[in-house]
């Protein structure tokens, strides 16, 4: 075997969490009731489109989440060594835009450097001049063809595209009723198919100050925000529903340390808090540095600790709501004839009160996941985010917000970051907001 | 009324204990002051020596919660826990690493925080109410729909890219306002207007939409059609009944943060170079000074609760049903 096969513990809980819902939404299947919300939600043009940009993206952070290590060419010895280097799927896919990096700074479709160097010319003089990119637009002889090239690529890119797409379209016809969706698809692979015609010659994005291609750096980025966005509910999930609904159902006691206990967590301000717990997470990370094999590991363990800290501190709103929800449910008769007849409390909690405060629970999620997005890039400016080596939107901002003040900017790492994130964030709110519709039972809807 | 407040206070002691034992316990007992030390000195220079040199410098030679060498008294004061996490009930936060006394730097600090804060809140509040209020008048048109698409877009646009973008197009294109700097006086206002209006700006998406939210729900109730079905004109309707009755849901989310303008913004004031409390923060927390970050931590959490208790009295203000007793 020429590679190793290494699962990160951030890759495990992104699996985990895959998992999860796919038997979440085989036993919603089977369940008319638990349907009945979802067919609204697909009934609605713009969920399904930000579903279908949201699907792209989570295509891209899974295949980012299968990480191995390259077997090291090597000499007589019979036992296999791997390169510390740890590489997912999505590395190999795009191994041209990976390795092909320049010497530094250049501007989208660039064929030149963004500064002067010194190079000797034919005559053996030395000049200072804009010297070619190694990689950028390499098979152009000079700036002059660069215009009619892209339009060639990108027209063959799209031509493609939108072939791809219509042969998609075609062959899911059955399950793409929308006719939003029927073009939204061939949109998207037509942007892909630009992408890639034009990715394969160009650094789309440009290259930011180490020479590597934005566009990679953003496609990577995103696993890093869907990992702060969904793995963080694993932690906040099971504190907010058990605790909350616990709170709320038994209420004396129980409910007085509960309702403490998230006092005292909400009231020191969160960004305070999350940088006093990272902070100290650091001190234990930098004191054992023979915990982690490669580093890899390290930056992956500080991120998933950040999602566990980001989870520690924000369960209390949804606690919170959960509390109020159970408290009332618990005075409906149902319950109270369950309990007249004798059913024990845990069962009573698990069986009657938990299934009827789910639709609070999705809606807090969805609407949590863009914020954690945003939360994230904040965090990383703040210094208390992810590891330096990770690549996230936080990190490519950072880089990028010292390159303002240059002559003539460096704006193309920010613009792809932010352009990136918006996108990200776009649908993830648009998304929200009809699940939070779809589920809300104060909305009065006519024939339901 | 004084009872009650009495009382709030003292209710509010267990809290600010409960946030001062959590600190302690993230600080000084997830790692020790030897791992902190360790971590500070770097790995190089690390000696036990020099560790116990930084301790005793900061004070952290001592035993955590119980020192038994100690007599009588001295046993539980003359602990890291009654010196260094305790006195801050009395806002004795120590020192800084760079030695400068904590409490004096918050005092000067304070000032140029409110000074963008402030006004950020108040000017903030007005628009972003005026503008739902606009979208509850033409509920349901062309207008309110843009409206809420541009809400959902602003909203989903980094808190970052405001800041830079804003930077970059008044200051460095336009040259309106200098990019960053702070100063005295009158001369303050140039530096700070032009982060108080990133700060509105970032802010138009999320809360319009919660206040459109919060008048929809009103204007849907018996009352509003009782007061319309009397032939009072919509605008009238909106001021003088929907925006007085959705006063308790509004205060509930706008009272609680008055107190903490006091700590600034950590983005904004470092962006902009502002010597207020928020960069103090960040700059805590970039050169890793626990002791500040511990300081305000404890001051955030006062400054909520004492947020949570105006709001309850700001409660009395707006509906005369609420008494406080």
């Amino acid at each position: 075997m020429n590679f190793l096969p290494v699962i990160l513990w951030s890759d495990a809980l992104v699996f985990l969490l895959l998992g999860a819902g796919v038997i979440a939404a085989r036993y919603i299947r089977k369940h008319e009731h638990l349907r009945l919300p979802w067919q609204r939600v697909a009934q609605s043009p713009v969920a399904m489109v930000s579903l279908l940009v949201l699907t792209l993206f989570t295509t891209i952070g899974l295949l980012d989440s299968l990480h191995f290590r390259t077997a090291l060419p090597q000499g007589n010895s019979a036992e296999a060594i791997y390169s510390p280097e740890v590489l997912s799927v999505l590395d190999k896919g795009l191994e041209p835009l990976r390795t092909q990096t320049e010497k530094t700074y250049s501007a989208p479709f660039a064929l030149q450097l963004y500064a002067r160097e010194s190079v000797t010319d034919e005559t053996g003089q030395v000049v200072r001049e804009f010297p070619r990119l190694q990689y950028g637009g390499a098979h152009l002889a000079d700036e002059s063809q660069r215009t009619a090239d892209v339009l060639q690529r990108g027209m063959i890119g799209a031509l493609g595209g939108l072939i791809a797409g219509a042969l998609l379209v075609w062959l899911l016809r059955a399950h793409l009723r929308l006719r939003s969706l029927r073009v939204a698809v061939p949109v998207v692979t037509m942007l892909i198919g630009i992408t890639a015609g034009l990715a394969a010659v160009y650094h789309v994005l440009g290259t930011d100050k180490v020479g590597q291609d934005v566009l990679y750096l953003s496609l990577k980025s995103i696993r890093t925000g869907l990992i702060i966005g969904t793995v963080t509910t694993l932690v906040t999930l099971p504190l907010a529903l058990f605790l909350g609904v616990a709170a709320g159902y038994f209420r004396g006691w129980v409910d007085d340390v509960i309702q403490y206990i998230y006092t005292v967590l909400s009231s020191i301000p969160s960004v305070l808090l999350i940088a006093a717990a990272v902070l100290m997470m650091q001190v234990t990370i930098d004191t054992h540095p023979d915990w982690f094999e490669t580093s890899a590991a390290r930056a992956d363990l500080r991120l998933v600790a950040l999602c566990f800290i980001l989870g520690l501190t924000s369960w209390t709103g949804l606690c919170r709501l959960l509390r109020g929800e159970a408290l009332k449910l618990r005075e409906l008769e149902y319950i109270q004839a369950a309990q007249a007849f004798g059913v024990s409390s845990l069962r009573i909690l698990t069986r009657h009160i938990m299934p009827n405060v789910m639709h609070i629970v999705l809606i807090a999620l969805v609407m949590d996941f863009s914020a954690l997005v945003l939360a994230e890039a904040v965090l990383s400016y703040v210094g208390v985010g992810v590891d330096p080596s990770t690549i996230s939107f936080g990190t490519m901002i950072n880089a990028a917000r010292l390159e303002m003040g240059r002559e003539p900017m460096v704006w193309w790492a920010l613009a792809a970051a932010f352009g990136f994130m918006l996108v990200l964030v776009l649908a993830a709110n648009l998304f929200a907001d009809a699940v939070r519709d779809a589920f809300d039972p104060r909305l009065n809807r006519p024939g339901s | 009324m004084i009872a009650y407040l009495i009382r709030r206070i003292l209710y509010a002691l267990p809290i600010l204990i409960g946030v001062n034992l959590l600190t302690f316990a993230l600080f000084f007992v997830v790692n020790t002051p030897d791992d902190m030390a360790r971590m500070q000195l770097g790995i190089k220079r690390v000696t036990p020596e020099a560790i116990e040199k930084w301790k005793q410098q900061r004070g952290y030679d001592k035993p955590l919660l119980l020192n038994g060498a100690a007599a009588g008294a001295e046993k539980i004061t003359d602990t890291i826990f009654w010196q260094k996490s305790a006195s801050m009930f009395v806002l004795d936060f120590g020192y800084a690493d760079d030695g400068r006394s904590i409490s004096r730097e918050i005092a000067a600090r304070m000032g140029p925080s409110l000074a963008i804060a402030l006004p950020t809140f108040l000017v903030g509040l007005i628009v972003y109410v005026s503008f739902a209020l606009l979208m509850t008048l033409f509920r349901g048109t062309a207008l309110d729909l843009a409206g809420v698409a541009l809400c959902v877009l602003l909203m989903s646009i980094s808190g970052l890219f405001y800041i830079i973008g804003g930077q970059f197009l008044v200051s460095k294109l336009w040259h309106w306002v200098p990019i960053s700097g702070y100063g005295e006086g009158a001369d303050a206002l140039r530096f700070v207007l032009l982060p108080i209006a990133i700060g509105i700006v970032s802010g138009v998406g999320s809360s319009s939409r919660w206040y459109r939210t919060i008048f929809l729900e009103e204007s849907g109730r018996d009352y509003v059609r009782t007061a319309r079905a009397k032939g009072l004109s919509e605008l009238r309707v909106l001021f003088t009944h929907v925006l007085k009755n959705a006063m308790i849901p509004i205060l509930t989310g706008v009272v609680v943060v008055i107190p903490l303008l006091f700590m600034g913004s950590l983005l904004t004031e470092s962006f902009f170079g502002i010597p207020g409390l928020g960069s103090y923060t960040i700059d805590a927390i970039n050169a890793q000074d626990f002791s500040v970050v511990r300081a305000m931590v404890f001051l955030g959490s006062v400054l909520y609760i004492a947020g949570l208790i105006l709001t309850d009295i700001s409660y009395t203000l707006v509906d005369p049903r609420v008494r406080l007793s």
